[in-house]
């Protein structure tokens, strides 16, 4: 049976050529778009590198200030981080670190653009960084405050060119002179809580990192002891910030909350609008409005190619096909034709990703195909094969044998 | 055979309605041969699809094999016209798509028949129709003739006891014609198949055991 099917499939796919270049060409072409947005987004979300230990963390991205008239948001400050969050029970260890900040530097008259970022001592011992050379620096030497710093290995190339080692170099940022203490691997810039090209000690910091102040640039990670303390440490966030005092008369709320990795990466920065609702309406948007033409635009030319088959299916009905069974052969047919623009769909995404990736629009974001890419892919390739295919199929298999017949 | 009881078929449009058969009554006997003869618009393919199953009556009773089968589902039709009935259309209706043998199996298809099964028993029903050469062409490389023998043979591959044919010669030149409904007697003969035919050649009709003849949906013979 389905042998059968699929000869006529394939006979049906030779015998006009044109609308199957359309057909062929709109599934492929969406389904090289979304295999594209997918791995974007798995690897925006799903790699872990260098927060490996993301299933037992919360983030600390903001901080909201609500009064009668006024409204603001930002990262917390070192202060507030400092004071409400360092002080907290459940965690293991908590890191506060500040947001990467942009300057500029010169070396042999070449300028060079540096993005700079202060950690803790914890920030080394919570993150996994992979050290291509030296280490991080250490308590003490923060504690010392001395101009030490771990730079990236895309800035050691930059900085410093092609040379063996850096480590005990000095490189200048912002007219000051660091001396590095260790290389780590890179991190795409859409890692934008944990990017830098250079990461330096707070103490180091040229304006005063303790600045009395709820909003400043600062976030923090909680690590807890195990998973099942996560949802703990959220709970005693939670009640630590009801019970922050007010910032001065303007305000009358605050809020600010521990979240996953993704909450926080999509954070607004507004109570009243969840960043993960926006992202998934936008994504879920997004992928609709793109699947939504092609799918039309395939159920119109399936319409128009199986009406051109109504002697045959008058042919089926007469000879013991029901309904049931055809609206059965033209969805795997049609599931034949979308699996097939989904296997040239999956060779032009590895070429768009082969493109994208040798193009470097986005430094270090190596987009690949792994195994949730392609169930992804092929699930959207049966979903646009189920719906394009179910109404024509539906509509024809109604045909009455008599007119169907008459048809030819 | 079949059995039909003051069978009535009305074709309404928003203004006219236009009764095509007018209480017909018809019976058919096992291992007869039946022809249908009238002029154009009598009726006479109306009658023949609804002694098929393909159309519903609007009035009227059809017994096939002593079975009623007004309240048969869409399933149970299909299921019924599958075991018992087999079709010959004018155009033959092969689908084009497909070879030879493809074009034979597929009443099997909608059984339960291993592809083997399937094989052989299409072999079989074009080597009784004289295709046997033939079996990986496409219709399209076939002559007029052998493309209703193909139809024939999808016809009779699954054993069916009533054949319907409708107008089988009527595009075909005299000599085809006549091989055609040599095949259709030889099938009466000698493996008792039912057969009712719609024709317009008085000759052909002249072949059958009986001839039934229609003028404006009523039976006048």
């Amino acid at each position: 049976m389905l042998k059968n099917y699929f000869k006529i499939a394939i006979a049906v796919l030779k015998r006009r050529k044109f609308f199957t270049f359309i057909s062929l060409f709109g599934i492929s072409f969406t389904l090289t778009v979304l295999i594209v947005l997918t791995a974007f987004i798995d690897k925006v979300v799903g790699d872990d590198y260098p927060d490996k230990k993301r299933d037992r963390s919360l983030y600390i991205t903001s901080i909201e200030e609500i009064g009668k008239d006024s409204h603001s948001s930002s990262p917390p400050s070192y202060y507030f981080l400092n004071r409400y969050a360092a002080s907290l029970k459940t965690p293991e260890k908590i890191t506060l670190f500040s947001g990467f900040s942009g300057t500029n530097t010169y070396i042999n008259n070449k300028k060079i653009a540096i993005n700079y970022k202060y950690t803790d001592a914890n920030y080394w011992e919570i993150l996994e960084y992979k050290f291509l050379e030296g280490k991080p620096y250490t308590r003490q030497q923060i504690d010392n405050g001395e101009r030490v710093a771990v730079i990236s290995a895309d800035m050691k190339k930059e900085y410093f060119g092609d040379v063996a080692s850096v480590v005990g170099k000095y490189i200048e940022a912002d007219n000051i002179k660091y001396k590095v203490s260790g290389v780590v691997k890179n991190l795409p810039i859409t890692s934008y809580l944990l990017y830098s090209d250079i990461y330096l000690p707070f103490t180091v910091a040229k304006r005063d990192y303790k600045h009395k102040a709820y909003l400043g640039d600062c976030m923090a990670i909680l690590l807890a002891p195990s998973k099942r303390d996560v949802s703990k440490m959220h709970t005693e966030y939670e009640q630590v910030v009801s019970k922050v005092p007010m910032e001065n008369g303007q305000f009358t709320s605050i809020f600010s909350h521990a979240s996953s990795y993704i909450e926080g990466y999509v954070d607004t920065g507004n109570e009243k609008s969840s960043g993960v609702t926006i992202a998934l309406s936008v994504i879920g948007g997004f992928v609709f409005l793109f699947m939504l033409l092609p799918t039309l635009n395939l159920v119109n030319i399936n319409i128009t190619r199986i009406m051109e088959r109504s002697s045959e299916i008058g042919v089926r009905k007469a000879f013991g096909a029901s309904s049931r069974t055809l609206v059965y052969q033209f969805i795997v047919e049609n599931i034949i034709l979308t699996l097939l623009g989904g296997l040239i769909g999956i060779v032009l995404s590895l070429i768009a990703l082969y493109l994208i990736n040798n193009a470097n629009l986005i430094p270090n974001l190596d987009l690949t195909i792994n195994f949730t890419v392609l169930f992804c892919g092929l699930l959207v390739c049966l979903i646009f094969g189920l719906l394009s295919g179910v109404y024509p199929a539906w509509r024809m298999s109604k045909l009455n044998v008599v007119t169907a017949l008459k048809a030819q | 055979m079949i059995r039909l009881q003051n069978i009535e078929k009305v074709y309404r449009t928003d203004t006219i309605e236009t009764l095509a058969l007018n209480s017909i009554s018809l019976d058919v006997e096992k291992g007869e041969f039946l022809s249908i003869m009238g002029p154009s618009g009598c009726g006479k393919s109306t009658l023949l699809n609804i002694m098929g199953l393909l159309d519903a009556p609007s009035k009227g009773d059809v017994r096939i094999d002593d079975q009623t089968t007004q309240h048969l589902s869409d399933k149970q039709l299909a299921n019924f016209r599958n075991q018992k009935l087999g079709f010959i259309f004018q155009s033959y209706h092969l689908i084009n798509d497909l070879q030879v043998l493809d074009n034979v199996e597929l009443p099997l298809l909608y059984r339960n028949t291993t592809a083997k099964q399937r094989k052989l028993l299409a072999s079989e029903a074009l080597a009784k129709v004289g295709l046997t050469n033939r079996i990986k062409h496409f219709p399209t490389q076939l002559s007029g003739g052998q493309r209703q023998r193909v139809a024939i043979a999808r016809a009779i591959v699954g054993r069916p006891e009533i054949i319907l044919a409708d107008e089988p010669t009527g595009n075909l030149d005299s000599a085809m014609g006549n091989e055609i409904m040599e095949i259709l007697m030889q099938l009466n003969k000698e493996d008792g198949t039912t057969i009712v035919m719609v024709t317009h050649d008085e000759n052909m009709a002249n072949k059958t055991h009986r001839l039934v003849r229609l003028f404006d949906g009523a039976q006048v013979q």
